[in-house]
């Protein structure tokens, strides 16, 4: 099945350069990528808005606090509004909230948009907004979200506003507000109902069937006048990748997900649909365990890095749609990325070097390996053991099956497994990434790795309002998890979507979350 | 006797329950460590399993469900909390519509090649029969699916996925459908048609059939009167035996096609670890195979009242 990192994810301003730099990437290959050649029409209402998803299935839910794939998270951005929407720019924008504002960064205060109906026809109140964020908190709360929101000491309303008050100043709140799993949702006696689909998004739930489709309706009171554009959206999970290739191609649907880059040249000889290739903050990940050896010391773990052929692996595992990155969670799309650090490149007499620091002529390790961490990752990790073997190390790649993987692999449970592969959507924010799989004891720190200056930095940089500061801050966190931490990040990975020449898209779409941020349903529309 | 057969599958499907249940507690991790799936942790687990009921003992669980099954409630799914039998309702629907659908198309077909190939036996007719259903059935089923998407859905004649709704009307539902239909078509006609034809042969050297020849009657008539009906019993266990591929073992046509029926339900389940939903549909699979078999003894029984006695 499938896995995704299940909490917010990467915004951040993308820069046109840097939209334009993935176009030439992408065109170098062959490819094209008419970017903006639909967009900057006026938008025009109307029609059925078809998508075919390569997720979804029948255990999917309507609990925001298990939703953790496209199917699911474009469904309820269809149906949901937020407190707080990210723009295509990367900025937050008001959605539910109107403002936001705190003085102490401990104590927020969200003022919430007046005369905004459910779908049901009861008006949204604050109570809806505590009771929608509480559903994350507390002992029982099975969310995935718990440990994103277990800061938050209460959550209470005040006449119009919603009161957040946190154990520790946190300048992102705002940021971890737009978290796609905290929808705003109809609260009954402080708690939401988990089995409605009653929201106040742009359109209503006609009929879903988890696994197989889900068909919505526009909804005639949205309060946003220049948004939700179709009459009517049609989600379908389309789990085979040939059957939704063909569904673009003959014209079932408009927008399908999850391209293998070997059909695309197919797909463009055809000349229904566009190819539209998005830098996000998504990677692939190889953690190893820092706790046991050879793992425990960082001159193995920096020859490994050193042996590892990264731009091979962008044009070849992602068909060049991606970027190559230099062991650091942080990417270009982020707001504190640091771009001026020391490219680590392949290169195997380095990576010698960094063995014999460690005492070692030649190095024997396994990495394990299954396309559940991603979509090439049993490719990617040969390539890896190819490259490795030019710096005397004998890389073993351990094919393991995709079922289970993440409950007996990932995370080494059993001891056997402590080098792996893993992917991570990215997160909104730096401390949000951080926190979530590199900080010391986080409960996802996939390479177990502790470093106590970067520990400091993680709570210092929280709390500090001075931006510079903050940006230092970040970029020393960065500099320690490149060339101390115990994960090797060769990629950044590109959101690759395919969309029929009959939808017309902005000229910018959101790099926070596939299908512009999942909000495609209501930013798009008929050409 | 029918009803010593009709005890017999009961009893053998309990044993078939128990199998089902006992395989599925063999498979690693569970639903709540895959509903969580990477963001697993073990107080999120804990609190999840706890909610699911997955703490109680397997026996405990077993008679439980079992219980539940005799009486038509299957229980509640684990992954999303709606009645199993709403979930199962609509798609047994559509993978029994897509059977008969197949079934309708498959059987006359394959009857008639069969007979002409056994009247017609070694010509060109009968060889060339004989090779193109082989060559279908050779090919996997997915192979088949694109080679007739290639030529009949991006061609416009035909969609390349399959869009029904429980109120889709039947004309529409059978256009919607038929590229799966003829798939699965192509696939099973060989051994039924095949089975006919040596049924038919086999009985062609009899005395008796030699005896109508010698009366002069029509060598299509010898067939139909006199060699056809004696034939009926293997014929009726080789459809019953393909009848009953055609709903439980249509999975990747159904992936393909994005068919909604029970196979993908199945498959979805076990990798979910939805234990209630898995064990539900092979049950359900189970009985289709029981009950198929059943009615082809008893109609074979039928054909040849034989059967009824013993030597």
């Amino acid at each position: 099945m499938t896995n995704f990192n299940t909490t917010g994810q990467g915004f951040a301003p993308i820069s046109r350069r840097g939209v334009l730099k993935g176009a030439a990437a992408v065109g170098a290959a062959g490819l094209i990528l008419p970017y903006g050649a639909t967009a900057a029409r006026a938008q025009t209402r109307g029609g059925t808005f078809r998508i075919g998803i390569g997720h979804g299935s029948t255990t999917d839910s309507l609990d925001p606090g298990l939703w953790d794939q496209l199917y699911v998270q474009t469904f309820a951005a269809a149906r949901h509004n937020y407190l707080i929407e990210v723009d295509s720019d990367g900025q937050l924008k008001p959605e539910i909230a109107e403002s936001w504002s705190s003085d102490d960064a401990s104590t927020w205060v969200f003022t919430i948009r007046q005369g905004v109906t459910f779908h049901s026809g009861k008006t949204l109140t604050p109570d809806d907004v505590v009771a929608s964020i509480n559903h994350h908190r507390g002992e029982a709360t099975t969310s995935a979200v718990k440990s994103l929101l277990a800061p938050t000491t209460d959550v209470r309303a005040d006449g119009n506003t919603v009161v957040v008050t946190l154990e520790a100043p946190n300048a992102d709140l705002p940021y971890l507000m737009t978290d796609y799993h905290i929808p705003v949702m109809p609260g009954i006696d402080g708690k939401i109902d988990v089995t409605s689909t009653d929201g106040c998004g742009g359109y209503i739930v006609e009929s879903f069937e988890h696994g197989v489709q889900s068909t919505l309706n526009r909804n005639p009171n949205y309060w946003k006048s220049d948004r939700a554009w179709f009459d009517r959206i049609e989600l379908l999970s389309i789990l085979d990748p040939a059957a939704r290739l063909n569904a673009l191609i003959t014209g079932e649907v408009h927008l399908i997900d999850q391209i293998d880059p070997a059909t695309i040249g197919m797909l463009e000889s055809r000349g229904v649909a566009n190819i539209l290739s998005i830098p996000g903050t998504g990677h692939y990940v190889f953690p190893m365990d820092s706790r046991v050896a050879p793992y425990n010391d960082n001159n193995v773990r920096l020859a490994l890095k050193y042996a590892i052929d990264r731009q091979a692996m962008v044009d070849v595992i992602l068909g060049g749609h991606g970027a190559v990155a230099n062991d650091n969670p942080i990417g270009p799309a982020n707001r504190y990325f640091h771009a001026e650090m020391e490219a680590k490149t392949y290169d195997p007499d380095k990576a010698r070097y960094y063995l014999q620091q460690a005492g070692l002529t030649s190095l024997d390790v396994t990495l394990s390996a299954a396309d559940a961490a991603f979509s090439g990752a049993v490719d990617a990790a040969s390539m890896f053991s190819e490259t490795a073997r030019a710096a005397g190390i004998n890389l073993t790649v351990d094919r393991v099956p995709n079922d289970g993987y993440w409950d007996n692999v990932w995370l080494n449970p059993n001891g056997n497994t402590p080098f792996c592969a893993s992917y991570w959507g990215g997160r909104a924010v730096e401390d949000h990434m951080f926190t979530t799989a590199y900080a010391s004891g986080a409960a996802w720190n996939e390479s177990f790795w502790e470093n106590a200056r970067f520990n400091e930095l993680l709570v210092a940089a929280r709390s500090e309002v001075s931006e510079d500061n903050r940006r230092a801050m970040y970029q020393e966190m960065q500099q320690l998890v490149s060339f101390e931490g115990s994960t090797i990040i060769p990629m950044y990975t590109n959101y690759v979507m395919g969309v029929s020449k009959a939808v017309s898209t902005p000229e910018r779409l959101s790099s926070n979350w596939n299908f512009d941020g999942f909000r495609c349903v209501e930013r798009w529309s008929m050409a | 006797m029918i009803l010593t057969r009709v005890a017999l599958g009961i009893g053998l499907l309990f044993v078939v329950s128990l199998v089902i249940f006992w395989a599925t507690e063999l498979l690693p991790g569970d639903l709540a460590t895959q509903l969580l799936g990477q963001s697993a942790t073990p107080e999120t687990v804990a609190a999840l399993r706890a909610q699911l009921g997955l703490n109680d003992p397997a026996p405990l669980r077993y008679w439980n469900w079992l219980t539940g099954a005799l009486t038509g409630d299957f229980g509640m799914s684990m992954g999303n909390g709606r009645p199993i039998s709403d979930l199962i309702a609509a798609r047994l629907g559509n993978t029994v519509f897509l059977a008969l659908y197949a079934a309708a198309l498959s059987v006359p077909i394959s009857l008639i090649l069969g007979i002409l190939a056994a009247l017609w036996r070694n010509s060109f007719f009968d060889r060339a029969a004989n090779a193109g259903a082989l060559t279908a059935i050779s090919f996997p089923e997915f192979f088949v699916a694109y080679i007739l998407v290639l030529w009949l859905a991006q061609t416009g004649l035909f969609p390349s996925m399959v869009r029904i709704n429980p109120t889709t009307g039947l004309a529409e539902r059978l256009y919607m459908t038929f590229l799966p239909a003829l798939t699965l078509t192509l696939v099973v006609t060989a051994h039924m048609m095949r089975m006919t034809r040596a049924a038919i042969i086999n009985l062609m050297a009899s005395p008796y059939i030699e005896m109508a020849r010698l009366k002069g009657m029509s060598p299509l008539r010898v067939v139909l009167r006199h060699a056809l009906p004696n034939a009926l019993a293997p014929i009726i266990n080789v459809i019953a035996l393909n009848l009953a591929y055609l709903i439980t073992g249509v999975v990747v046509v159904e992936v393909v096609f994005v068919y909604p029926g029970l196979g993908q339900l199945m498959v979805d389940a076990v990798s979910n670890r939805d234990i209630a939903v898995v064990q539900a549909v092979a049950l359900i699979f189970a009985a289709a195979y029981v009950a198929l078999n059943l009615i082809a003894d008893v109609l074979s029984t039928i054909t040849n009242p034989r059967l009824m006695h013993r030597r």
